[in-house]
């Protein structure tokens, strides 16, 4: 038993904060182009998240206001967005590491289609595109197929990916390039080519071989820093680039 | 609002785990729309943590009759056990199927799937916990949801991302009774209404958790499945069982699994005792979910609770090697820091029971077919599987994993007899008539509408917190009157909203406004179903009848709503099987 309970307590309290909320709008039914809108809203003190503030607009100011979101806690990915500047979830960005004037804006290089959402279509279409999903032949009868621990813990950091978008909306070379298939479907071949169980490697390699693939990367690690699982993307890419280099994993 | 119209042998309601398991199946077999609310990955699936019990037996001795009789005595003899049976044998394929499809569960040393303990599962009848948890990390939901999704892309499967059903069509079949027509969906991105026509509808659209305060539940998970099904007179079964998964954050909620204790932590309260050793002398902090839930209650309301206002009990973790943590509890303890700002390792974390998971829901046999009435009728072509359904595996008190393996093994049968029953000769796509749409569109469009003035969030932070204070962990006549009559009261100013929204384009003020209807009606289910039910079994806990009553009450309670929107109650036995009822003791 560490410390005294009565020392560790950090139990939120009920003082509220106002926050200043800049949210960059557009209603495709309304607007002929976006339009920066300001809230000032009241959240509690006491660790509050991006997604309260937003909640709080949307809730007691503007109901026209247009955000993705659902398990919010980090695990759903919904709700990417651009929080001062950088990508983030807004359920795991707290107001106190922001500061009392929030700017929130819809990610990057995916079309807008109003407010906060954006189609997110292409995005997946470039997931599908790497084969993500375990391919193997072979005929494993009633037993799960042998992996050692060692194994298991080659891919561990690609198989934390939630489909966010985080990554791939802040890389640079994807706002230029929307044919640049992005870290994210990197991460989810990554998670393959490096599982023992897998048989096409190879395939996966030469997809990412192509214009589209992996040498269009740059390594900015904009997408390390963007990754609300802190998986290390840039990493991943750089070991896929290895991989189709020296023949092999 | 321009209507559009699709054909299909089957369609699936839903793409959780349950939904996605069932699409694997009806893949290459008969024409299928999977149609759901969210993008497949954002469902609540994905936030499951803990593990999925199967008796595999590679850490120790271990059998699937031991898991049944655990998961019946857990379900407080409530369960069925015909079904509970199936589901504890069908688990051990189910783990090696998941295994094949690519599911990275951790490993033993030996390369073999790993396993952990867990809450209410035990060796050899009580005896002490067994490792049957097979798992990955604290995020096997999230690797299930995604394997699942894989499997999907693979098999090309026709996907209707962001369309939220909002109504079911039946039709006469020719003999009286009604079978599935079609579904109605709102297509969120234009605003669009989509007519279904089908052969068949498996629903597995999750629960309900939203209609309380604190819950580990998504926003979205507002019960429209079990909503739209109760609305056209399909009886909703058990509803009073609603599982409060003991260490939820303080105050938000959050989940921390059971596999923290599974793992060793432990639950302390004011004095730092370990007060679970009195609730629960053998397995102590892995006891079932609603003996931990009330021991914790009881502990804040006999004034040994911590914190400021003495309401929350703390979850420690700090006797736990620091590698350890960080390899088998990695996302739980970043919850921790992210949302209370302390570190787990160091610092015991303030916890509180939290909605989590309901029992009850739609009424199916064990091939997912839905049963109406007490004599079981199948509503021909309508199926459920997952957290909406009740099969009855869980009866009243689901085990930690139960649910995953609930979604995997009913997902599946479902999904393969709906693919069965669509491909029979005899089976033909219903005709359906011109309009079957005009309900939904003119629910939209009287929301949209609406004047009244009333605000969606200020009814549905009535509606949780009243739910949370008189319907949850315990009850009482008194309680259960008292918020009957406060939904009541909300449905009325539900007819009265004022939405700000008025356009076609991703409307999720409307939609919020629509889910709030379902979280309303589910619970006056519950809240009826608990009021009618004057004993203590399972999650039910009323301290006004504080005993399980065995010789009147070892039956289902099955609740209708009438066209009028009154409700009736009826019952219908459980089904047993080798295990007798007996005092629960842990």
């Amino acid at each position: 038993m560490a410390s005294t309970p009565s020392t560790t307590t950090a139990a939120p309290v009920s003082d509220m904060i106002d926050v200043e909320l800049r949210v960059k709008r557009y209603d495709p039914e309304r607007d002929k182009k976006p339009h920066w809108e300001t809230f000032n809203v009241q959240v509690k003190a006491f660790r509050s998240v991006v997604l309260d503030v937003l909640h709080a607009a949307k809730w007691h100011f503007d109901g026209t206001l247009t955000f993705r979101r659902s398990c919010a806690h980090g695990v759903c990915g919904s709700d990417a967005m651009v929080i001062n500047g950088a990508n983030a979830l807004a359920c795991q960005a707290l107001v106190e590491d922001y500061g009392s004037v929030i700017t929130v804006e819809a990610i990057r290089g995916l079309p807008v289609i109003k407010d906060l959402v954006v189609d997110m279509e292409p995005f997946f279409a470039q997931y599908r595109s790497v084969l993500p999903y375990l391919i193997n032949s072979g005929d494993p009868g009633y037993k799960e197929r042998p992996q050692s621990a060692e194994q298991r813990e080659r891919f561990d950091d690609t198989t934390k990916c939630i489909l966010c978008a985080a990554c791939t909306t802040s890389c640079p070379v994807y706002w230029g390039n929307s044919q640049y298939v992005g870290p994210a479907a990197i991460v989810n071949a990554h998670r393959f080519v490096f599982d023992s169980r897998d048989e096409a490697a190879e395939q996966r390699l030469d997809i990412l071989n192509q214009r589209s693939g992996v040498w269009k990367c740059r390594t900015a690690f904009n997408c390390s820093e963007a990754c609300p699982r802190g998986i290390k993307v840039t990493q991943a890419i750089e070991e896929v680039k290895r991989a189709i280099l020296f023949d092999r994993v | 609002m321009n209507v559009h119209h699709h054909s299909y042998d089957a369609v699936i309601v839903g793409a959780g785990g349950a939904g996605l398991r069932a699409a694997i199946e009806t893949a290459g077999k008969c024409r299928t729309a999977v149609i759901t609310k969210l993008y497949p990955t954002r469902s609540h699936t994905g936030a499951a943590q803990g593990g999925m019990c199967a008796a595999l037996a590679n850490v120790e001795e271990d059998s699937w009759e031991w898991h049944l009789f655990d998961t019946v005595k857990g379900g407080d003899y409530l369960v069925d056990q015909p079904a509970a049976e199936i589901m504890c044998r069908e688990a051990i394929d189910a783990v090696i199927e998941l295994e094949h499809f690519g599911l990275p569960f951790n490993r033993t040393p030996e390369g073999q799937i790993d396993q952990r303990r867990f809450g209410g599962h035990t060796r050899n009848h009580g005896e002490a916990p067994v490792q049957r948890a097979c798992y990955s990390a604290d995020r096997t939901g999230h690797m299930i949801l995604q394997t699942l999704f894989q499997q999907c892309v693979a098999r090309d499967v026709n996907f209707f991302n962001e369309y939220q059903v909002l109504d079911i069509h039946f039709v006469d079949d020719g003999n009286g009774e009604r079978r599935v027509g079609a579904v109605i969906a709102y297509e969120q991105a234009t605003g669009d209404l989509h007519v279904f026509n089908t052969k068949a509808c498996l629903f597995a659209s999750g629960g309900f958790g939203k209609m309380f305060k604190v819950s580990s539940n998504a926003h979205t998970l507002t019960g429209d499945g079990p909503g739209l099904l109760y609305r056209r007179g399909i009886p909703m079964q058990d509803m009073e069982f609603f599982q409060f998964h003991p260490t939820g954050i303080y105050k938000l909620g959050i989940l921390l699994s059971e596999a923290a204790r599974g793992e060793g932590g432990i639950l302390r309260n004011d004095s730092n005792e370990r007060f679970m050793e009195r609730y629960a002398p053998t397995v102590k902090d892995l006891a079932p979910r609603d003996m931990v839930a009330r021991a914790i209650q009881t502990e804040i309301l006999e004034g040994r609770g911590v914190g400021p206002d003495k309401d929350a009990v703390y979850l420690d973790l700090t006797h736990l090697p620091p590698e350890f943590i960080d390899a088998k509890l990695p996302d739980i303890t970043d919850f921790v820091r992210t949302y209370l700002g302390l570190e787990p390792k160091t610092d015991p974390i303030p916890i509180q029971p939290t909605a989590h998971y309901a029992m009850g829901g739609i009424p199916t046999n064990v091939d997912g077919e839905v049963v109406v009435g007490p004599e079981q009728k199948v509503v021909r072509g309508l199926y459920a599987a997952g957290e909406c359904a009740c099969v009855s595996v869980h009866g009243s008190n689901r085990l930690g994993t139960n649910s995953l393996l609930d979604i995997v093994v009913f997902g599946k049968r479902g999904g393969r007899a709906m693919a069965e029953f669509v491909s029979r000769r005899d089976v033909d796509l219903p005709e359906i008539p011109k309009g079957i749409e005009d309900d939904v569109r003119s629910r939209i469009e009287k929301m949209k509408a609406g004047s009244g003035g009333e605000k969606v969030v200020d009814i549905r932070t009535v509606l949780q917190n009243e739910m949370m204070d008189k319907a949850s962990v315990f009850r009482s006549q008194e309680s259960l009157d008292s918020v009957l009559k406060t939904v009541h009261e909300l449905r009325e100013r539900w007819d009265r909203i004022s939405i700000d929204d008025k356009g076609e384009v991703f409307n999720y003020d409307l939609v919020e406004a629509l889910e709030l209807g379902y979280l309303i009606d589910l619970a006056e289910a519950l809240v009826v179903s608990a009021a009618a039910r004057p004993e203590s079994r399972g999650a039910h806990m009323r301290v006004d009848h504080p005993n399980r009553d065995d010789v009147n009450w070892m039956k289902h309670t099955l609740i209708t709503r009438e066209g009028d929107g009154s409700v009736s109650l009826d019952y219908k036995p459980v089904i047993g099987g080798a295990y007798e009822p007996m005092e629960r003791k842990y």
